[in-house]
């Protein structure tokens, strides 16, 4: 008899009203009005991320809810890994992330890893939240080495996760669903 | 005042690195275009996803503590009344959601945050997106959250949901639903995912559930009625066991410290 595994629960999708639940007072609900999960409280160079999440058509997505999870400036996660969210503005789609510049973190094997943030994309329309990386454009040769860049085998595709930069510590990322420029996401 | 969320407290001893977690079964999820839900067409990616091995940041995640709950936040019949001062309870039918969250080996998800997110006993949700004709409940916010105990148990208190009529082929309805967010002890474990009521017709008729595409999938995600747990004169009780993916053991790995 082979060994049973039990079936992990299948995913669906947030749907619009994600905010409800995840940050209350985004949607106009007078609960948890302390909590500000966009704005990371860590030693380190400060940064600021404004994001755009994009669908087929080139439409901005305002419904969106991003994760991000991300090593601290000295390139630690575990305990020391930093975690925020951010929702997706209701007019324009523009999110964004107060927090640290990363450090390079350990991979397998002794490897190491370019500075980068993960973030996770959940929404209505989006079936299984997608998992996609930031990478800042000062890193390239650190990013020449880094495991999950070199995993692309289409190095044009590699650029659709690096941020522009707009000024001192301030990037822009704009995250393509589909189509021309289409992001790369993970299954990790 | 920041209240922020804290990674990492409370969390002395994590076996952060150990093994790999398995893979997961895309088929059993729902794939990313699904056209009978019209919204995913434009927002599912066409290329394959990349697959990458984890590396110390996959194989951890956030942290949350106890501390950082509020008194009532597992019970939605009265946390939206007490936030606002208004003192009363939610309207509709009491019922208490519980279950077990482990992995897909069987071992218990101790300490790990669930946020739930519902519309009221009409199906009208409190959201500025939200326009149905059903009235809002001024005792209901919908809103709630619970962090598992060391065996992996949760529960929380609300009303059951009402169905709702959302535009796609014209007025379709959703089932009574709860959705849920889960985090488990790594990043890779993260899953957002929907609590559907046994014996609801509307569920084999939704084409949000129908993005699933295997039955038993479905019907994973289905409470059922467990008297067992119903509080007498109070309320009816709902169970629902939650399965994140399984961490493989470690063999032959080297645990690098601090890293
Ligand atoms: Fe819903």
């Amino acid at each position: 008899m082979p060994v049973e595994y039990r079936k992990e629960t299948p995913s669906q999708t947030a749907g619009p009203y994600v905010h409800i639940g995840t940050v209350p007072v985004a949607c106009g609900i007078a609960m948890r009005q302390n909590e500000r999960l966009d704005s990371i409280d860590a030693p380190g160079p400060r940064i600021v991320i404004e994001g755009l999440v994009l669908d087929g058509s080139g439409a901005p997505v305002k419904d969106a809810m991003i994760e991000l999870w991300q090593a601290d400036a000295q390139g630690r996660v575990g305990e020391h890994g930093l975690w925020g969210r951010a929702v997706a503005d209701f007019k324009d789609g523009r999110f964004f992330f107060h927090t640290v510049r990363p450090g390079t973190l350990p991979w397998r094997a002794g490897r190491m890893q370019a500075p980068h943030l993960t973030l996770t994309i959940f929404a209505r329309g989006i079936n299984i939240h997608l998992h996609t990386r930031v990478y800042f454009p000062e890193d390239a040769a650190a990013q020449a080495e880094d495991p999950a860049l070199n995993r692309i085998e289409q190095v044009e595709r590699r650029k659709t996760l690096i941020a522009e930069r707009l000024g001192d510590g301030q990037y822009r990322h704009v995250i393509r669903l589909q189509g021309d420029r289409e992001t790369v996401f993970f299954d990790m | 005042m920041n209240a922020k969320i804290q990674p990492g407290e409370n969390q002395p001893g994590r076996t952060a690195w150990q093994g790999d977690f398995v893979r997961r079964d895309r088929a059993w999820h729902p794939p990313a275009y699904t056209p009978g839900y019209k919204t995913s067409v434009l927002r599912s990616p066409n290329c394959a996803l990349i697959s990458l091995e984890q590396g110390p940041a996959e194989k951890t995640g956030p942290r949350f503590a106890r501390s950082m709950l509020h008194e009532f936040d597992n019970d939605l019949t009265i946390n939206y009344a007490r936030a606002t001062g208004s003192g009363g309870e939610a309207i509709g039918e009491r019922i208490i959601v519980h279950g077990r969250v482990t992995d897909e080996y069987g071992r218990p998800v101790p300490e790990t945050l669930i946020e739930v997110w519902q519309a009221n006993a009409g199906g009208r949700y409190r959201h500025v997106k939200d326009g149905y004709m059903a009235p809002l409940d001024p005792n209901f916010g919908g809103c709630g959250r619970v962090i598992t105990d060391a065996e992996g148990r949760y529960f929380f208190r609300t009303i059951k949901p009402g169905a709702y009529p959302w535009p796609n082929n014209g007025s379709d309805w959703r089932p009574a639903h709860i959705h849920f967010s889960i985090f488990g002890e790594a990043f890779a474990q993260r899953l957002v995912s929907q609590l559907y009521f046994e014996g609801d017709p509307l569920i084999p008729l939704c084409p949000i559930v129908n993005t699933i595409p295997d039955k038993r999938a479905i019907d994973s995600l289905v409470a059922r009625l467990d008297m067992g747990e119903m509080r007498p004169f109070d309320c009816l009780a709902y169970r629902l066991d939650i399965v994140l993916r399984g961490r493989q053991q470690t063999f032959f790995e080297n645990l690098t410290e601090g890293m």
